[in-house]
């Protein structure tokens, strides 16, 4: 058995789990990276917008503090999140911008004096201030109210993956790359690392550690048209799921984001709209102005993709052999605009849709985007149910974006809850001994093998993987999408419950028993089931809309039954995920209320209590 | 009419002793908007599930899926059909280790350019998390980024007449990562301790002049202005450093 240990075991190499590894560094603990892409190539790379972080350097963030940071985040949330969480966030964020940027992000800066901008159209003029000259600048998203989300240009994801690489090419963490943990080593208490295969020799190993932290992203693939890097397979969530133990955190909770290019479901950010863009249907209008005259383009993400669904449900979306889309129109912003802050949208264009956005509009229209649920973590990282685990990240549900997650809120999260959990991790490692079972790690590799061997026994199998893949994507993609209803989720849950069933007879329709990318799929796939299903019949059970949960038929946000989040466990041999309810939080600093966009009713709760900390409580240890 | 595109595949498991180095043909009609991402993806699930290749971003952002295409390096997301013709050949990138068919190992490769070229800020002092951000000119930050939009793609490195010759060569990439912590403010690194990284055949010294790697940049990142920006640096940081000496 190929064995490695090391005090703190990170899976996936992105932002977040390379912040916390780099945490434990800094305190002299070895740290470690599973990867199943080189570190830089990670999902982090291709964010592009920015990360909020209430600096208040530019004209337009004037007077911008953590705290309408936070009331930012709840509305957005639609008071779904944990205000606890959104609270340490918003402190914290400030920080974790400038610490990058002492590790080299070349951040934006504001430059003194007159310019413009575009909003909706129409130019107008702001004044940035001569004293704030060389600080850090921001840039507007959808439902902000003040300018705060800070960028490199539109390649932000990548100059802070870049350097956060760099810092733990510094600190020497090793990154094995092309290695996939396939499933969590623990007792039932606590967890002890992970069997992984290594994705060059197709052979397995042993990965043991005092801390274990999952940052391996989201699970977009899941659907068909979604914006997500091909890796993001919920590959993390799987095997804490597949524990019994550990629950995932609202996982019917699922972001489209307006502005997938059309065919390829390319995201092209939301700073297109942030900078001035605006969105126009098949005769050339402005939509949104009408259906939100006071946000327009620059509602929230699941507002806006409901009102592009509904216009082009209305007969007023573009035809085209991939289906309606809209226009995304930023020729106004001019070639210069364009070519200084928007470049990698102008790329994406070019290279893939042969337009030049400086002359022509963008067809788009909503794409899966973001999951919002994961590994159910509390407010330092810790995974419910296992000792020694923790989660970070996309992959966690940390819970700081309730049911819908803003622009610039998931960069942020990233290097934040990096910072957050790897302070806990530090605490958790000094003094801490773990017990390693033999019998415990013995046992769960030979079940990996087994499982492997009995996939590769099953040569010529009556179902093909590929194809059953294509299956579960459509099924979400076409009945837990953007609108949801009863009928329509009782037919997925249905569907994809035998789709569960027809797995196990998947049998290989090659040899090749290395690096096999059919094998790696099979080995997978089970588990993609068993997280769809969770994303289906969560949101069957959930009879309300919240955020990007919007059931036709339970249009009221439901205060009164449903200011609660979803836990979802899967015991062995069950065919459908266990169900639970945990209250959004423990804190209430903002009452439920109207969000100022996306109207909608509103079925309101005597509960919860207003309430704030107790003084000295955890918050205040945080704020350094 | 819809073509008929022909693919002449690299085919090679290293890992399997039976395997050995071949090019297999596939066959596929073409789609409008077809890109070699769309061609490998469906070859892999409608005609052989073993064959391997590497994509991640899928949209040009991420490096990942770099492959020779008719011979030349590029990207294979971004690269579409209808600009090649009908016979297409595509073999993974040179100079790196093979993983196994397209698919090379460049993970290794870029973690030991990066620690060869100490490819992180040099600094004294910890970051105080009670401070104001220290001040930048944003013209500064902008030509950074024009820099550090590098992808890691491997591109450079497999156009490079040295690279292919010499494995210790450090190629485009490692040249453009020095010149962009040069003109990083923050670094507190001198002259001199670049050009101990890169002032030998190793380094800009080693590079034949043939351009390989601009032209094929998928970027577009000015790789050799910043090989010659740096030789001539070098050059008047060494007459300087005659005259300091006398």
């Amino acid at each position: 058995m190929e064995t490695y240990y090391t005090d703190l075991l990170c899976i996936g190499a992105g932002l977040a789990g390379e912040r916390v590894a780099v945490e434990a560094a800094l305190h002299g603990f070895k740290s470690l990276c599973l990867s199943i892409v080189p570190p830089r190539q990670s999902h982090s790379s291709a964010a592009q917008g920015g990360m909020q972080a209430a600096l208040g350097n530019c004209a337009m963030a004037d007077g911008d503090c953590p705290d309408i940071h936070f009331v930012d985040t709840v509305k957005g949330s639609d008071w779904g999140c944990d205000q606890e969480v959104a609270r340490l966030y918003a402190e914290q964020a400030p920080i974790a911008v400038r610490e990058m940027a002492f590790w080299g992000v070349p951040w934006n800066r504001v430059v003194g004096g007159k310019s413009t901008y575009y909003k909706g159209g129409k130019v107008f003029e702001k004044v940035e201030p001569k004293e704030n000259e060389g600080l850090i600048t921001g840039r507007e998203f959808g439902g902000i109210s003040k300018w705060r989300g800070c960028h490199t240009s539109d390649g932000t994801g990548h100059t802070l993956l870049y350097a956060m690489d760099n810092v733990c090419v510094q600190m020497d963490v090793p990154v094995h790359d092309r290695v996939e943990a396939i499933a969590l080593i623990h007792n039932g208490i606590t967890c002890m690392g992970v069997v992984a295969r290594c994705l060059k020799n197709g052979r397995l190993r042993v990965y043991l550690a005092k801390a274990t932290v999952i940052a391996t992203g989201g699970y977009g693939r899941l659907y068909r048209e979604t914006t997500n890097a091909v890796i993001n397979e919920g590959n993390g969530a799987i095997i804490a799921l597949n524990t019994g133990v550990v629950p995932l955190g609202n996982m019917e909770a699922v972001q489209f984001h307006p502005t997938g290019i059309v065919p390829p479901n390319i995201l092209v950010t939301e700073g297109c709209r942030g900078e001035g863009g605006t969105l126009k249907d098949v005769n050339g209008d402005r939509f949104m102005p009408v259906y939100e005259p006071l946000k327009q383009e620059l509602a929230s993400r699941d507002v806006v993709s409901r009102w592009m669904t509904h216009h082009i449900r209305q007969g007023l979306g573009v035809k085209s052999p991939y289906g309606d889309h809209l226009w995304l129109d930023i020729r106004h912003l001019g070639r210069a605009h364009i070519n200084s802050h928007l470049r990698e949208v102008e790329e994406i264009c070019k290279k893939f849709l042969g337009l030049d956005p400086a002359e022509e509009m963008i067809p788009v229209r909503p794409a899966q985007h973001y999951s919002m649920g994961g590994i159910r973590v509390n407010k330092f990282g810790e995974v419910y149910g296992l000792k020694g685990l923790f989660a970070a990240g996309e992959a966690a549900c940390w819970d700081l974006h309730g049911f819908n997650r803003l622009a610039g809120n998931s960069l942020g999260e990233t290097i934040v809850t990096g910072r957050i959990v790897g302070k806990r991790v530090v605490e958790f490692l000094e003094g801490y001994e773990v017990r390693f079972d033999t019998q415990v790690i013995q046992d769960a590799y030979n079940k990996e093998e087994g499982h492997i061997k009995t996939i590769i026994q099953r040569q010529n199998g009556p179902e093909k993987v590929f194809a059953l893949r294509k299956i579960l994507q459509d099924e979400l993609m076409d009945r837990v999408s953007i609108f949801r209803n009863g009928p329509d989720l009782q037919k997925a849950v249905g569907k994809l419950q035998e789709l569960y069933d027809r797995s196990d007879r998947i049998g290989l329709h090659s040899q090749d028993q290395g690096v096999n990318p059919e094998l790696t799929l099979a080995i997978r796939f089970k588990g993609m089931v068993r997280l769809a299903l969770c994303v289906a019949h969560g949101a069957l059970m959930r009879t309300e809309s919240r955020g990007c949960h919007a059931r036709e038929d339970f249009p009221e946000r439901n205060d009164r039954d449903w200011l609660k989040r979803t836990l979802a466990f899967w015991k062995e041999g069950d065919t459908l995920p266990g169900l639970s309810y945990e209250p959004n939080s423990r804190v209430w600093e903002l009452p439920p209320g109207d969000r100022g966009y996306g109207a909608a009713k509103i079925i309101c709760s005597e509960d919860p209590v207003v309430c704030g900390l107790e003084p000295g409580e955890p918050t205040a240890a945080f704020n350094e | 009419m819809a073509r008929d595109l022909t693919f002449h595949i690299f085919r090679y498991h290293p890992e399997d002793p039976q395997s050995y180095p071949h090019l297999e043909t596939f066959h596929l009609e073409e789609t409008v908007g077809m890109t070699l991402f769309i061609v490998l993806t469906r070859i892999r699930e409608e005609q052989d599930p073993t064959l391997q290749f590497d994509f991640c971003c899928r949209a040009g952002m991420c490096g990942s899926c770099a492959i020779l295409i008719n011979g030349r390096p590029d990207l294979a997301c971004h690269t579409k059909t209808m600009d090649l013709p009908e016979e297409i050949t595509l073999l993974p990138l040179p100079v790196f280790n093979l993983v196994g068919d397209l698919s090379v190992d460049k993970g290794s490769w870029f973690r030991k350019m990066n620690e060869r070229v100490e490819s992180w800020i040099h600094r004294d002092g910890s970051f105080d998390p009670a401070a104001l951000e220290e001040r930048m000119d944003n013209r500064t930050a902008v030509e950074i980024y024009e820099l550090e939009r590098c992808i890691e793609c491997g591109c450079c490195v497999a156009a490079c007449g040295t690279a292919n010759m010499r494995p210790d060569f450090l190629g485009a990439v490692a040249l453009n990562r020095i010149a962009r912590f040069m003109v990083d403010p923050r670094d507190q690194r001198k002259e001199q301790d670049y050009f101990e990284i890169v002032g030998t055949d190793e380094g800009i010294f080693g590079c034949m002049g043939l351009l390989g790697c601009e032209d094929i940049c998928p970027k577009n990142l000015p790789l050799q202005d910043q090989l010659g920006l740096m030789r001539r640096k070098m050059g008047w940081s060494a007459i300087k450093g005659l005259f300091a000496r006398k």
